[in-house]
């Protein structure tokens, strides 16, 4: 009996743990339980950094009572993780950074509150790169994380979850939730799911405020949810997605309901192959990328080469954007008013420079120092003001050169599968930049780009492949998603290569 | 003290430095000793919103630290800006009564620096793109009714910071947010003036229009109208010299001394030989000089980019011509019309329209009056008795007791020779003391002025008959002594007689 209760909750999607609490199967306290107890006997994946049990289960708590209630609501008792770049309410929130890393914040970010006012039991904060900057999860203050996976060469090496979002792909690869949110500067979301065999999706920017989401580059950051499906993925991007007062660059617009699409057929859309994304991709992928077309086109799909001269500039313009931008949002960690500060200091530069010499990673500074000198007197106009127009120039190739001519754009998420922290460490910071080589156009140019998972690498390691859509077209992404989501059959594929559970 | 009260103390201090200067320039802007003052100001500007530029915080003066601060206001992390859109329409207010141009795109740019009390590490700013640009507005010069056009090239919306408190401990230092995130105009000048008194000019009329508009309260003593002066030096012919920025001038006299001192230090270190130094100077108001302010080792690098966090403003026609339509009539155009519709002297149009209240007053207190020669009169008892007690009682105009209109009704009883101007004055120092309207106190105190041809007959008589000796006098050709039997006569009327009636009964009976 208890074994049976115990399957009955293993790999729970959203709509399995929805129907399971309707029935009731089991109570979402008895879920949020199970999760907690999974995180507790998973804590070497180190996927969550802070936990309240306590809160956790109060909230699980009232949800069944709403349910016993006939209340319904989109995620009502679905425990899930939230990536701790989400400012939660009495509940600590880092960046998995040391400068935060005693920062309870007094308010709810948006996405979460949306989450919240759906019904969602928040089971913690995940692991992440510190304020987001990494492609995998090795910069964390909290330290590393790991995915439930392992190469078949070489299998007592684990491996990195990639990043920033890494702790959220590891909870929700190693089910120690139903599903998780992230955020996407410019790959954070899709390259983690991609590593974990999970769904990831970077809308649109604007669809998701920001409010109450720890600035790294405020012109490309977006939430977004990390998920076992792409079912899950289209209600949790309907609960987390919204206009926001609060959020100047939110945008207004109603959000449809994303589940409806599902199962939808995708005859006769077009679907880009753009050859700037195809040149130089691994035998693996390019392989991977022929069978995803090849389901495409049995499905009805009609396929389409593209040229966008402009998107090979897309890497060096983020890596010019985003450190710019973060240099001046992280500015306000100085010590002053909350947060890390250095213990005796005498005077208020020395309070400064130590309080960010000391709080801050090395990655976190990297990135600061190269803002600073982008920005600086004498470089703006040779730098982020080039880059800007590059941006633009991006934005119109798209415009212009592929959504006039296709629904969607295919390639590969990531150009290799997961790697351990040995070989991470072994890369130079640009080598790790180029892990962002496929994701970081969509953030440029403010386009929805989605992850799934495809297949498995020789080495059985998740892979996945990546559409891209015009601006608030996330719907079409989710169809041709859930066609390819079938087609690949990755649930199957999964079992072969997943670590035996610790339970 | 009262605000128009201070304003006067204000405008009293201005006088006074107007022949304090030395070395005031001659017709070409040169001074005597051939050096040319070049000043160009900064000033920023307090807009008048409830609440801040960005956050939904209150902006009152004088509340408790730190108990007017959001979230955002504290840049805690995650939060982000809104804007307040009354600010913008403000700021258009304002570019509009300065004749400027109204951008109908401009944006926010942060500009980056670390100070403690600047908590998100950057200042909201616009620097590449201000919402209006290309304005000017005209100066009286102290020498005569010519004025003189000051250019402004720009004025910008930005955030004020917080404030630190270095004097509460002798080792720590406190911060205040309430400042933090409090809409700002920087109102640009091109460098015009040529002297202290055309820059002190220049912020008197620009108070004076921003008071009309009310777009800004202008209490420097509270720092929402701050001035930033640069001012160089040069020979006729040479280009502008290097410029030495002051800060900390906190008023219209602080800021005509401190250009005074800057001028003279300036012209002599380069007559000593010495080059001056581009920098950024502190007002001392102590001692009336300016030092050098603690220069940081590297120079400041602001690093302005666009901010992500916030869209363009994107203004409409309609919304400009909104906001045009609903513009008082300004200070330039109100003087015009007094001169012209009541023929006021050009120096009592310029003091009764130097602020709304005490012309919207006047023309109150005209509209009392019935006659058509009455506006000059209420313009000297304005200035001249009210006025006098108002800054005697520290009140300000709109506070008085009684309604201004007693003022025509006064001036209409001396125009329809109910009573004297002599008469007029006791009868004003009882209105204001019991503010009854001005023909009661007459009639209770019987003020009334005596015409009657037979009273005033006798009393000339019975003076005539007690001086014997001044009427011999005055026969034998000592005319000045008419003055006297007029004085005699009005002392026994209690200062009621009609003074011509007096006269010609007098003149008649000396024969």
């Amino acid at each position: 009996m208890l074994k049976f209760a115990y399957e009955m909750k293993k790999d729970l999607t959203i709509s399995a743990a929805r129907r399971g609490l309707a029935a009731g199967e089991f109570s979402s306290f008895e879920l949020t339980e199970y999760y907690l107890d999974r995180i507790e006997r998973n804590s070497d994946l180190n996927a969550f950094v802070t936990i309240d049990r306590e809160k956790s289960l109060f909230s699980a708590r009232k949800a069944d009572e709403k349910i016993a209630g006939g209340i319904n609501m989109p995620l009502l008792g679905i425990p899930i993780a939230v990536k701790d770049l989400f400012c939660t309410n009495g509940m600590r929130t880092t960046a998995c950074s040391r400068i935060l890393s005693d920062f309870v914040p007094g308010y709810e970010s948006t996405v979460t509150q949306n989450l919240l006012d759906d019904g969602a039991v928040f089971l913690g904060k995940t692991n992440m790169d510190e304020f987001a900057m990494g492609s995998a999860n090795v910069t964390s203050y909290f330290g590393h994380c790991f995915l439930p996976f392992r190469k078949k060469s070489n299998p007592s090496v684990k491996l990195v979850p990639g990043g920033s979002s890494g702790g959220s792909a590891s909870a929700v690869s190693s089910d120690l939730c139903v599903a998780a949110t992230g955020s996407d500067t410019g790959g954070s979301i899709r390259q983690p799911a991609s590593f974990a065999g999970l769904v990831g999706i970077k809308p649109t920017y604007g669809l998701c405020s920001r409010w109450g989401m720890i600035a790294f580059a405020s012109s490309l950051d977006q939430a977004g949810p990390i998920t076992k499906t792409v079912e899950d993925a289209a209600i949790m991007l309907k609960s987390m997605a919204g206009y926001d007062p609060k959020d100047s660059t939110s945008e207004n617009i109603d959000i449809p309901d994303y589940q409806k699409v599902i199962g939808q057929s995708i005859k006769g859309l077009r679907i880009g192959l753009v050859s700037e994304f195809m040149s130089g991709l691994s035998q693996e992928n390019l392989a991977l990328i022929e069978k995803t077309c090849s389901w495409l086109k049995d499905s009805g799909c009609e396929l389409v080469d593209l040229s966008l001269k402009t998107v090979p500039y897309s890497l060096p313009a983020y890596y010019i954007i985003a450190p710019a931008e973060a240099s001046s949002n992280l500015a306000r960690y100085d010590g002053v008013r909350y947060g890390y500060r250095a213990e005796g200091c005498r005077t208020m530069e020395e309070l400064f420079v130590r309080s960010r010499s000391e709080g801050f990673g090395e990655e976190v500074k990297r990135r600061i120092l190269a803002g600073t000198y982008v920005l600086s007197a004498g470089y703006y106009d040779a730098y982020y003001s080039k880059a800007l127009k590059i941006r633009k120039m991006i934005s119109n190739d798209f415009r212009d050169n592929a959504f006039s001519r296709v629904d969607a754009i295919l390639s590969m998420t990531t150009p290799t599968p997961a790697f351990s922290v040995e070989e991470s460490d072994k890369m130079t910071p640009v080598e790790m930049y180029l892990n962002d080589v496929f994701t970081v156009t969509a953030n440029i140019a403010g386009l929805p780009g989605i992850s799934i998972p495809a297949g498995l690498s020789g080495d059985g390691l998740p892979m996945g492949v990546q559409l891209i859509g015009d601006k608030f077209q996330e719907e079409i992404l989710l169809r041709i998603a859930h066609v390819l989501e079938k087609c690949a059959n990755f649930g199957e594929l999964k079992k072969a290569v997943l670590m035996e559970d610790m339970g | 003290m009262g605000r128009s009260a201070l304003r006067r103390k204000e405008n009293q201090h201005f006088t006074e430095d107007l022949t304090q200067v030395s070395q005031a320039p001659g017709a070409d802007g040169y001074r005597s000793d051939g050096w040319e003052t070049v000043i160009g100001l900064e000033v920023h500007a307090q807009i008048s919103t409830k609440s801040k530029l960005f956050s939904g915080s209150p902006t009152d003066f004088g509340s408790d630290p730190n108990s007017q601060v959001s979230f955002y206001d504290a840049a805690m992390p995650g939060t982000l800006p809104v804007l307040n859109t009354a600010a913008i329409d403000l700021a258009i207010k304002t570019g509009l009564s300065i004749n400027g141009t109204i951008n109908k795109i401009s944006r926010f740019d942060r500009k980056n620096y670390f100070y403690p009390d600047l908590p998100a590490g950057y200042q909201i700013s616009q620097l590449y793109f201000p919402i209006v640009t290309n304005g000017y507005i005209d100066i009286d010069l102290p020498n005569g009714p010519s004025t003189k056009r000051i250019n402004i090239e720009r004025i910008h919306i930005e955030q004020d910071a917080g404030k630190s408190i270095h004097d509460l401990s002798p080792e720590s230092s406190y911060i205040d947010l309430n400042r933090s995130g409090i809409p700002l105009m920087e109102i640009v000048s091109r460098p015009d003036m040529r002297s202290s008194d055309e820059a002190m000019q220049y912020v008197k009329k620009l108070r004076t229009i921003l008071r009309y508009i009310e777009t800004c309260d202008c209490n420097m003593e509270r720092g929402n109208l701050r001035v930033d002066a640069n001012i160089s030096i040069r020979r006729p012919g040479e280009p502008f010299g290097n410029r030495v920025e002051i800060k900390n001038i906190n008023s219209i006299r602080f800021l005509g001394q401190a250009l005074n001192y800057e001028a003279e230090r300036q012209i002599m270190a380069r007559e000593s030989g010495e080059e001056i130094i581009q920098e950024t100077r502190l007002f001392d108001a102590g001692t009336g000089e300016t030092r050098p302010m603690r220069t940081k080792e590297n120079s400041d690098d602001y690093r302005y980019f666009p901010d992500p966090d916030l869209r363009p403003v994107i203004l409409t026609d309609e919304r400009i011509a909104k906001i045009m339509g609903g513009l008082p009539e300004l200070p330039d155009a109100k003087r015009a019309r007094f001169i012209m519709e009541y023929g006021l002297p050009e120096s009592d149009a310029a003091i009764l329209t130097e602020d709304m209240v005490t012309a919207r007053y006047f023309e109150k207190a005209v509209s009392a009056s019935k006659f058509k020669e009455s506006p000059r009169l209420i313009a000297n008892w304005i200035t001249g008795e009210l006025f006098a007690f108002l800054n005697k009682s520290g009140k300000n105009i709109d506070e008085l007791a009684f309604p201004i209109e007693y003022i025509g009704e006064l001036v209409d009883l001396i125009l329809n020779k109910t009573i004297s101007g002599n008469i007029a004055k006791s009868v004003f120092a009882r209105m204001v003391e019991s503010n009854e309207n001005p023909l009661k106190i007459v009639t209770d105190q019987g003020l009334t002025q005596i015409r009657d041809d037979s009273i005033i007959k006798k009393v000339v008589e019975e003076v005539i008959a007690k001086n014997p000796n001044q009427v011999d006098e005055y026969k034998s050709g000592k005319q000045q002594l008419f003055g006297f039997f007029v004085g005699q006569c009005m002392k026994a009327l209690q200062g009621k007689g009609n003074p011509e009636i007096i006269n010609e009964i007098l003149r008649k009976a000396l024969g």
